[in-house]
């Protein structure tokens, strides 16, 4: 049912671009779906087995609530995730969340939760491998990845699923998927080794080269792209590759560039190994080129270019550029020869040739007598060079009024072009960052002199693959132009969400330097047309569509778009639909198409991701982004004395943020994710089990589209006299790395948020809201000091402050300590403001690191942070984690920002109270009410993580509602944090997340109720009403009880609003 | 083969059309003013004297036609760059005709030509700028979007830009090259505007030079092979302290003529007499 909705939904979405099939395209996406599940339970099960084994034996011997958390700790072990060192405390959440999930076998949620988990370990499986050197890997990894590379071209073909031929495709798939995994089982137990011999099949790759011939070359089925590219290029006989690429047709006759760092089988997607040998880069001079067989090669691309009327040029330069590739192949004119014009005919020269132009040519050609067939490509190249459109990669777009557009990249930027009108343009230094969302494609321009904010400027693309490549497109063109040196992978630094892509190779800086040393003589080659005229023209190395073939290749996109585009899209409902349904819907058929995308963060980002945003960051940097940079090393270092700092109570991240971080979960996967918390949360302690199964594993690009997210806090009255010291909630048990990742996601939300609070004008409001957002965590302080009156600029110290209490509070939330440790007190006040002091003194520590990391890594930063924010969105839905994490990104952002006040504000905020104002940003964080409860050990022992639901964000926008503080009598006394529960609801378009917090104070017992219900729905909602009747039907559930804070954070994807 | 730039400003004739009496008239302008026809053309004369003579061009003269006030202003008919023509499609009703005998008379010269049919597009050559490199095409009352489109089919080696034109009417109201790489701009606040758009638009780093009457940045500049640079601008007389500035700046400039065109007034600006051409060009520029 949810994915039928989705479906229309989205169907509905992309009716303009394409009148789409909904009937067709629904039911295939059902099928798909269902025969991913099938593939997943079967890929899954074997792990599953191997999981219930370890985990009855050992609880033989365990009291049966540890049993549980026993074999799961076990688990986790073995699988080698960087999170298992992960302390005890996790286990025990782990202990705690596998109770859960035993004695509710029945409920739906439950099983489609355990697949999750094992996903995410393979996830993690994967990874890991991706860090450490593929040979080291046991053969259990590689078995895990096969299996989740054959799950996400499944999930692939779903996502594009276009009718019946798609759904023959994903059959196939299917089949061979199980034989797959058959395979797979059997290796398992062997070693590495054996199922390398068994799987080094050799596969035959078919390159067209420039000159039009084909070069067969064998690989290694599992070889990367940089494999098959230096196999090219040394039968070329090519030093100055970096101007050059493979280029490949993916299922919707695209050229795409091939991935030279990933594998090619994972790429081609369908088994043809087709590929071909094309400029990627068009040298600005090619004069500086080091030798002629570059030029040569380069001649060659550009012949075909013209010809093929991809550069359009004119009459006179045809005839020009003909001639020279006359004398450039031919040699001087022979007057004996006979009818050249016979000759010359036969050649292609130009689109619209004719005798004319031949004629011109021949005339032409006989001038350049004597000239050598180098002088005569340097001539083509010096002329062809100045061509207005010369390396200039058109993609079809659509401005904001939906009026079609060329983007066309190039060396010095991105062009935009109307018809054949430059109407625009955008140096690269321009250009702050460089994102897409679905089919959005984004650049965020630095403020001219005379402006005071940065504007992005959004464009719409076919859909959310072109979107893509456009954008690594860009991120390629950028780099290698306009670096020194390629940035490193994100891989390297942190685990982030959304796309790691970064170019890979040498910069244009690096190759002439590299060149310059090119120390042999002069290659000989063959300079020959013949093959030349007979060659087709598809060999176009670029996507770029012709201006000539516009028409053809809009027509075509349309039609294949739509479909791709539809069951996108469905997905997305889908997600959002389970989100909504928690218990019912079950995510079965994600769950395979997860570990898939997991495995391929690419071919994720491009089908499934929705939120993804990469940026790019340009060399400059405006202040902006130096803040966010400082901002991202705050937090990082923020987090990292949040783990140092409170060892007693493991941290435990937010399943979400685990998950997420863990695995570059695609949409679907959150979704399915946060339906699987929806679930436990009901069961109790399922969310803990979640949590910790992806706390395992690094996720690295989790895109979850939320669009709005409502966080109504209810805060209880008066806490307890009990201290509830607050456990150093901050220390996550997540690998650094994880917290890193979330630091970064936060950071680059909170980055995005900048960008889109100048952007916007009411952004600016919403920026700060946002970094106030983190503060708003901290509903317990605010609760018991409860004061709205603080002065703004206080209450944005005390923001930071409420937002590291709030992480804190978040933490001992999240964290099952709350199970095995009886002291948390999330919600008093004290406790949380000795927290925050805390964190202020570490984030202090981290702000000098920051700088120093800042220094070095500006630019990267600011790219990956904005590329995280994005991402981060889709982090955020992790819940706890993800809010603590991006509340102390939060905070370190604000402090970043009034870093001067910094201290003060500190000082500050630790003697006054908190505000009551709470602005929700990033992590849906909801917030707790107090409500007493009477039995507040009982409440104790039972410790019950709170799992916060995954929210997930897209952009960034927090709006803060005040609401009144109902309860200052609990002002500085920490309460007793007895038991979080985390009960999630669901509506059709909101998801409620509601924590129950027990506090025990002297002998009164508070109860806080925190509910977080996340709205998703288009961009018209208004928040307003969603507010008014989120706070009313809390008050209708618990009428005893008082609203003492609402926070919303409205998340809304860029491209809705820009739109 | 000489590079880009080289050629730019080379050219070997020129085209004039004379002034019909009803030049005084009937012919569109801004300014009611009244025009003394009689020395609008002693004016119009000495200039093509100057051209002839002086700059050593082949000047071609069409005949003025009584019924097109405004067919002296030859730049509005058409766009010639390297061997090709692009007949306009002047935005001006009236004016429409002007294009016929220009195109006989380019067709004559041996360019290629090629004519504007587009019913719903319009463009007057004084709204195209030829840095030497690129086109911009000033979207003015005269000019829109699908003219210049046409023009960037026309000559495709070339990058085609729009300038919104706020003011004045035409884009070379206010600027024109002063020499390669080099736009003379007027002060206001629309000519400044138009150059930032046209500086935000290039692949190309242009130097400017300004002048405090946007009139007096409509010049020609040309590259003679026995004259070497030569910049047509206004007189002291009409706008003496821009007439400062471009001296200033264009002292490495071996030649400077200075016409006087007085009798035209502000109806007319020196490029807008003239079409030039180079017949000896090809390639790219």
């Amino acid at each position: 049912m949810t994915t039928e909705a989705g479906t229309e939904t989205e169907v509905k979405e992309k009716s303009e671009e394409s009148a789409a099939q909904p009937d067709q395209s629904e039911k295939a996406t059902e099928e798909n779906q269902e025969v991913a599940s099938a593939e997943n339970v079967a890929t899954e099960g074997e792990e599953k087995k191997e999981k219930d084994k370890e985990g009855k034996g050992i609880s033989r011997f365990l009291p049966p609530w540890l049993k549980k958390q026993k074999s799961q700790s076990q688990v986790p072990g073995k699988e080698t995730s960087p999170t298992k060192e992960a302390p005890r405390t996790q286990e025990a959440v782990a202990k705690v969340t596998e109770e859960e999930e035993g004695p509710a076998p029945a409920v739906n949620g439950h099983p489609e939760e355990v697949e999750e988990k094992e996903e995410v370990k393979l996830e993690q499986k994967r990874e890991s491998p991706s860090k450490a050197s593929a040979d080291t890997q046991p053969a259990k990894e590689e078995k895990v990845e096969e299996s989740a590379e054959k799950a996400p071209e499944e999930a692939k073909s779903t996502a594009e699923g276009e009718g019946a031929e798609e759904e023959k495709k994903e059959q196939k798939g299917e089949v061979e998927g199980e034989g797959e995994g058959e395979t797979l089982t059997s290796i398992f137990q062997s070693p590495l080794r054996l199922v390398r011999k068994a799987k080094m099949k050799l596969v035959v790759c078919h390159v067209t080269l420039l000159d039009g011939t084909e070069f067969p070359c064998e690989v290694e089925k599992r070889a990367k792209g940089q494999y098959l590219f230096f196999k090219v290029c040394e039968h070329l006989n090519l030093l100055e590759k970096d101007y050059f690429g493979l280029t490949y047709k993916d299922n919707h006759e695209q050229r795409c560039w091939l991935d030279p760092t990933k594998e090619i089988k994972r790429q081609i997607r369908s088994n043809n190994w087709q590929f071909a040998f094309n400029v990627k880069f068009y040298p600005p001079d090619p004069s500086l080129l080091t030798e002629d067989i570059t030029r040569y090669l380069l001649c060659l691309q550009l012949r075909e270019d013209v010809a093929s009327g991809r550069l359009p040029c004119s009459f006179v330069t045809h005839a020009l550029l003909g001639s020279y590739t006359l004398q450039a192949e031919l040699g001087d004119y022979e007057p004996e020869q006979p009818r050249p014009l016979d000759y010359i005919s036969q050649l292609t020269f130009a689109p619209n040739q004719n005798k004319e132009m031949e004629e011109k040519i021949l005339e032409l050609y006989m001038s350049h007598r004597g000239m050598t067939p180098a002088q005569a490509d340097s001539q083509f190249l010096e002329n062809a060079k100045k061509l207005s459109m010369y390396g200039v990669d058109l993609h079809h777009a659509k401005d904001s009024e939906g009026v079609d557009i060329m983007l066309g990249v190039c060396a010095n930027g991105l062009l935009v072009y109307k018809d054949r009108l430059r109407i625009n343009r955008f140096a690269w230094p321009k250009i702050l960052k460089i994102s897409y969302k679905r089919n959005n494609f984004y650049i965020k321009i630095r403020p001219g002199e005379a402006e005071q904010f940065e504007s992005t400027v959004g464009f719409k693309l076919p859909n959310h693959r072109s979107a893509k490549r456009l954008w690594k497109v860009c991120v390629e063109n950028h780099s290698f132009f306009r670096l020194n040196t390629p940035e490193p992978p994100t891989k390297a630094r942190f685990l982030t969400l959304g796309s790691k892509f970064r170019y890979s190779g040498r910069t244009q800086t690096q190759t002439r330097q590299a060149s310059s040393l090119i120390d042999r003589p002069a290659p000989t080659f063959e300079r020959t047309s013949s093959k030349r005229i007979s060659r087709s023209l598809d060999g176009a190395p670029v996507i770029s569509i012709t201006e000539a073939g516009r028409d053809l290749a809009s027509s075509a996109e349309n039609g294949r778009e739509p479909n791709l585009e539809l069951p996108s899209d469905s997905k997305v409902q889908e997600v959002e639909l389970s989100l909504g349904d928690v218990e019912a819907t079950p995510t079965q058929s994600h769950g395979p198409t997860e570990p898939v995308l997991s495995q391929s963060p690419l071919r994720v980002h491009g089908d499934n991701i929705y939120v993804r945003h990469s940026n790019l960051m340009l060399e400059d940097h405006d202040k902006t982004q130096e803040e966010v940079l400082k901002h991202q090393a705050s937090i990082s270092q923020l987090k990292r004395s949040f783990m140092e700092a409170p060892p007693p109570s493991p941290p435990q991240p937010n399943q979400w943020e685990k998950r997420l971080t863990s695995s570059p979960a695609t949409t679907l996967r959150i979704q399915q994710q946060q339906q699987q918390v929806v679930s436990v949360a009901q069961t109790e302690a399922a969310a803990a089990d979640n949590t910790n199964s992806d706390t395992k594993e690094p996720g690295k690009t989790t895109e979850v589209e939320i669009e709005e997210t409502v966080v109504i806090q209810e805060v209880s009255k008066a806490t307890k006299p009990g201290h509830v010291t607050v456990t150093m909630a901050p220390p996550v048990t997540p690998p650094v790395q994880q917290e890193v990742r979330e630091q970064e996601v936060k950071a680059a939300e909170e980055a995005v948020a900048l960008e889109e609070a100048k952007a916007g004008k009411q952004e600016s409001i919403s920026s700060e809201s946002e970094s106030e957002e983190e503060a708003e965590y901290h509903p317990n302080v605010a609760a018991s000091i409860s004061h709205t009156q603080i002065p703004e600029e206080k209450e944005e110290e005390i923001e930071e402050e409420k937002r590291e209490e709030d992480m804190k509070v978040e933490n001992s939330y999240s964290t099952p300590d709350a199970a095995s440790l009886p002291t948390v007190a999330s919600q008093s006040a004290e406790a949380a403001a000795a927290e925050a002091e805390e964190s202020r003194r570490e984030e202090e520590r981290g702000k000098k690191e920051r700088a120093e990391e800042e220094e070095r890594a500006e630019e990267r930063e600011t790219e990956e942070s904005t590329e995280d924010p994005m991402v981060t969105p889709d982090e955020t839905p992790n819940g706890h984690t993800l809010s603590e994490e991006g509340t102390a990104a939060l905070v370190a952002l604000a402090e970043e920002e009034k870093e001067p006040k910094m201290n003060g504000e500190t000082s500050l905020a630790e003697a006054e109270p908190r505000p009551q104002v709470i602005c929700c940003s990033e992590p849906p964080v909801v917030k707790t009410e107090m409500v007493t409860i009477s039995d507040t050990f009982a409440a104790q022992k039972t410790e019950i993580a709170t799992k916060e639901v995954p929210i997930v964000h897209t952009e960034t926008k927090t709006i803060t509602y005040e609401a009144a503080q109902l309860d200052g009598s609990a002002d500085g006394e920490p309460g007793v944090l007895m038991t979080a529960q985390t009960i999630t609801s669901e509506s059709l378009c909101t998801t409620t997340t509601t924590h129950i917090t027990k506090t025990l104070k002297g002998g009164l017992s508070e109860t806080r109720i925190e509910k977080r219900i996340v709205i998703t729905g288009d961009a018209d909602i208004d928040h307003d009403q969603a507010l008014a009747q989120a706070i009313k039907e809390a008050k209708e559930q618990h009428p005893d009880m008082s609203v003492t804070r609402v926070v919303v954070h409205k998340e809304t994807e860029l491209a809705e609003e820009e739109d | 083969m000489a590079g880009l730039m080289a050629g730019f400003g080379n050219f070997t004739h020129a085209v004039v059309r004379g002034i019909p009496v009803s030049l005084a008239k009937e012919a569109l302008r801004g300014k009611e003013s009244e025009v003394d026809v009689a020395k609008a053309r002693r004016e119009h004369e000495a200039y093509v004297e100057v051209l002839r003579m002086r700059l050593g061009l082949e000047v071609v003269e069409l005949p003025a036609d009584e019924s097109l006030p405004d067919c002296v202003f030859v730049e509005d008919a058409a766009v010639v760059c390297g061997d090709t023509a692009l007949i306009t499609r002047p935005g001006a009703e009236s004016r429409r005709k002007e294009t016929e005998a220009m195109k006989c008379a380019l067709k004559e010269l041996d360019l290629n030509i090629v004519e504007m049919t587009d019913e719903t597009a319009t463009l007057d050559g004084g709204d195209v700028l030829f840095t030497g490199r690129e086109f911009f095409v000033g979207l003015s009352k005269r000019t829109n979007q699908r003219g210049a489109e046409i023009l960037a089919d026309a000559f495709k080696d070339y990058a085609v830009s729009t300038v919104p034109v706020l003011e004045g009417l035409h884009l070379k109201s206010f600027c024109s090259m002063g020499g390669p790489g080099l736009i003379v701009i007027g002060s206001s606040e629309p000519a400044q505007k138009a150059l930032k758009t046209m500086q935000q638009m290039s692949d190309h780093r242009y130097d400017k030079l300004t002048v405090p009457d946007d009139l007096a940045a409509n010049c020609i500049y040309m590259n003679l092979p026995n004259k070497g640079h030569v910049l047509l601008h206004c007189t002291a007389d009409e706008f003496p302290e821009s007439v400062k500035v471009l001296h200033s700046l264009l002292k490495p400039c071996r030649n400077h003529l200075v016409l006087l065109n007085r009798g035209l007034g502000q109806l007319v600006n020196h490029s807008l007499c003239c079409i030039f051409l180079n017949k000896r060009s090809r390639g790219l520029a």
